[in-house]
């Protein structure tokens, strides 16, 4: 106990029978324990519980003027495709004119991330200083997973210019045929 | 030598000001805590590693899952008027029970017209009912249209703020119904949203 008996008792003396006097003290020691365990516990769960979110922004669509019609460099476009069983297929250039050959990635530090910051460098040194642009197109396999982790992989690689855009045929075909949809 | 006499103390200490302190902080904490919410379907956020805090206040979260949508608003007083708002354009008049049944539904997802029958269930029924989500299709007046363009404009009257909108999706839902949702969204010029995700770190 973290209380001693400091009252001391008092000497008996006489033959009267007295009524010892208690002392009034309670030992909060417990209940300063459970307050201050029951603090943190709503400490940390009020904290911890709120919910963290990715801000999306996507391109404005104006019904009376496609997007399609916005002209995109070629040579700094990276466009990535997203395939069904959590697949990427990522080219350079645009549909039919491709720069390199399009290739099939992986999410993960080795897969996708490693490709962006190289593809990055690469038409940063190319273009004498301009951004990569890069467009996200989700087919109907992918599933939405796919289009958090890729975003985040864009924030981790500050690649500021991109959006999502719909897949055309062609790319799906394009996925098909690499067995990705 | 004399012995020096130390006297002997109590090793007692007053807890009463602690005590005092712990409760105080007790008590706030229990107040400003804001109980769970549970999903009407489980939802499995994707993490991601890059993330801002989400507004606790004037914001509207979709959840997404099992190819269904359930809406939800913060605040009660939004929620009561939103629910007004809709029942005039649906031509659905809610009683002021009802209406208050729903300030206390943090998420549904049902059909307007069945939404009746869906607040006079009891709080255990409720759970047991299968929700089947807001109708939503890719005409420019559906449900979830409404409902989102309702409670914007309910929360710009009353908190003059422009409500965000979050998406709360599930890993394995399918591409087409979060793409299906973004674009009712376009459709009001809404072309910032938030999805709301956990948290990973980054690795190296």
């Amino acid at each position: 106990m973290a209380e001693l008996d400091t009252s001391g008792g008092g000497k008996k003396g006489g033959g009267k029978v007295r009524t010892k006097k208690k002392s009034t003290r309670v030992d909060l020691t417990a209940m300063v324990d459970l307050a201050f365990l029951l603090v943190t516990f709503f400490m940390l769960t009020t904290t911890l519980n709120k919910p963290k979110a990715m801000d999306l922004v996507m391109p404005d669509k104006d019904i009376k003027q496609p997007l399609d019609q916005l002209a995109v460099p070629e040579s700094r476009t990276l466009t990535i495709l997203l395939g069904a069983n959590n697949k990427i297929e990522w080219y350079r250039g645009l549909p039919g004119k491709f720069i390199g050959a399009p290739t099939t990635d992986n999410f993960g530090k080795n897969g996708i991330r490693k490709t962006l910051i190289e593809i990055k460098q690469k038409i940063f040194e190319e273009s004498g200083g301009k951004p990569m642009i890069v467009l996200v197109k989700p087919s109907d396999k992918s599933v939405y997973k796919n289009m958090v982790d890729i975003m985040d992989e864009l924030n981790i690689a500050k690649v500021d210019i991109r959006a999502i855009v719909d897949i055309l045929p062609g790319e799906i075909d394009l996925l098909k045929r690499d067995s990705n949809y | 030598m004399p012995r020096v006499k130390i006297p002997r103390k109590s090793t007692a200490i007053d807890m009463t000001a602690m005590c005092d302190v712990a409760f105080l902080l007790l008590t706030f904490f229990i107040l400003t805590a804001k109980p769970r919410t549970d999903d009407p379907i489980p939802v499995d956020q994707p993490a991601a590693a890059i993330t801002t805090q989400l507004p606790e206040s004037d914001v509207a979260v979709l959840t997404v899952g099992q190819k269904k949508i359930f809406f939800g608003v913060e605040g009660a007083e939004i929620r009561k008027q939103t629910l007004a708002k809709m029942g005039e354009k649906y031509k659905i008049t809610f009683t002021a029970d009802e209406a208050n049944k729903f300030a206390a539904l943090p998420t549904f997802g049902v059909d307007i017209n069945s939404l009746k029958q869906f607040l006079a269930l009891s709080a255990d029924d409720r759970k047991q009912y299968v929700q089947k989500g807001i109708p939503i299709d890719t005409t420019d007046n559906n449900q979830l249209f409404d409902w989102v363009k309702q409670s914007r404009i309910v929360t710009a009257s009353l908190d003059t703020k422009e409500m965000k909108v979050a998406i709360k999706g599930d890993s394995k839902e399918e591409y087409p119904t979060i793409a299906m949702i973004i674009k009712v969204l376009q459709k009001q010029k809404v072309n910032k949203f938030a999805l709301i995700t956990n948290v990973k770190t980054v690795a190296k």
